[in-house]
């Protein structure tokens, strides 16, 4: 016997919920980029369940859309650490709430 | 049995790790519990017989995308060094709030939703092979264009990260 697949989808709500509420909470600007990492495993973790759990498996488009998904996630990241460099080396700070002028 | 066991272990991971990650104070232990959380990811497409997104996952999340949060934190670790600093916003019980609601509105219609409940377990699994062969046939366009999307990624990443000439520099021309 397997676990239905609602304990997927809640774990996933639980991680997505965690990740959104990090992100909108602290004050470092790679901490809501951890957060927003954590939102898009959750939905990775989504696509993952609702393909292991779908009538056809063997279509694997949920999983594809996963793989997908985890090199779009790969390429976000690189591009948010280095903006988030690019502005601490700016404004000597890396806290979200001082990243207030657009003319740095 | 063995299953629910292995999921336990494995949400409890995964949970105390992303709440880890979002509440300790030293930067670096929150990059270390979010490196744990994505493992404890890993592990559960494992589990839904997913190996190929798994591994994938360890590489590209546990492997390259924490060691590039570490790098950052190392880089922009100055303000955080001195005691009594402030880690959270001045309005962070309106991001609990909005997460609380979130999580309120997704858990409750994953609850009422007819039709999860009455879903079988497929004995699904994913051979490489059919990963393989579908990746070059049937989504032969979306693979490319990742390839391209992930190569500009990187450029322009080193492009806004690299260090700009100071401006007392004469142009070059």
């Amino acid at each position: 016997m397997t676990t239905p697949l609602a304990n997927y989808l809640i774990l996933a709500a639980l991680l997505f919920a965690v990740g959104l509420a990090g992100a909108l909470m602290r004050r470092n600007a790679v901490l809501v980029l951890i957060g927003l990492e954590l939102m898009f495993n959750a939905a990775n973790l989504n696509f993952i369940a609702f393909w292991r759990f779908n009538p056809h498996p063997e279509r694997l488009t949920g999983l594809m859309f996963a793989l997908f998904s985890i090199a779009i996630g790969a390429a976000e990241a690189a591009i948010g650490l280095a903006l988030i460099i690019a502005i601490y080396r700016h404004r000597r700070t890396a806290q979200v709430d001082q990243f207030n002028s657009l003319k740095g | 049995m063995l299953n629910e066991i292995a999921f336990l272990l494995c949400a409890s991971i995964i949970l105390a790790g992303a709440v880890g990650a979002m509440m300790l104070r030293n930067l670096v232990h929150c990059a270390l519990c979010a490196a744990g959380a994505f493992a404890g990811l890993a592990a559960i497409y494992l589990q839904l017989n997913a190996e190929f997104a798994g591994f994938a996952q360890l590489l590209v999340y546990v492997g390259a995308v924490a060691i590039l949060i570490v790098f950052t934190i190392l880089l922009t670790r100055s303000t955080e060094l001195q005691p009594g600093a402030v880690h959270h916003s001045s309005s962070w019980w309106m991001g609990l709030l909005v997460g609380g609601l979130v999580l309120a509105c997704l858990v409750g219609s994953i609850m009422s939703s007819p039709s999860l409940v009455r879903l079988p377990s497929q004995p699904a699994s994913a051979p490489v092979k059919g990963i393989g062969e579908q990746l070059m046939s049937q989504y032969i366009m979306p693979l490319e264009t990742i390839g391209l999307l992930l190569t500009s990624a990187l450029l322009g990443a080193v492009v806004i990260a690299v260090r700009e000439p100071e401006k007392s520099d004469p142009p070059a021309r």
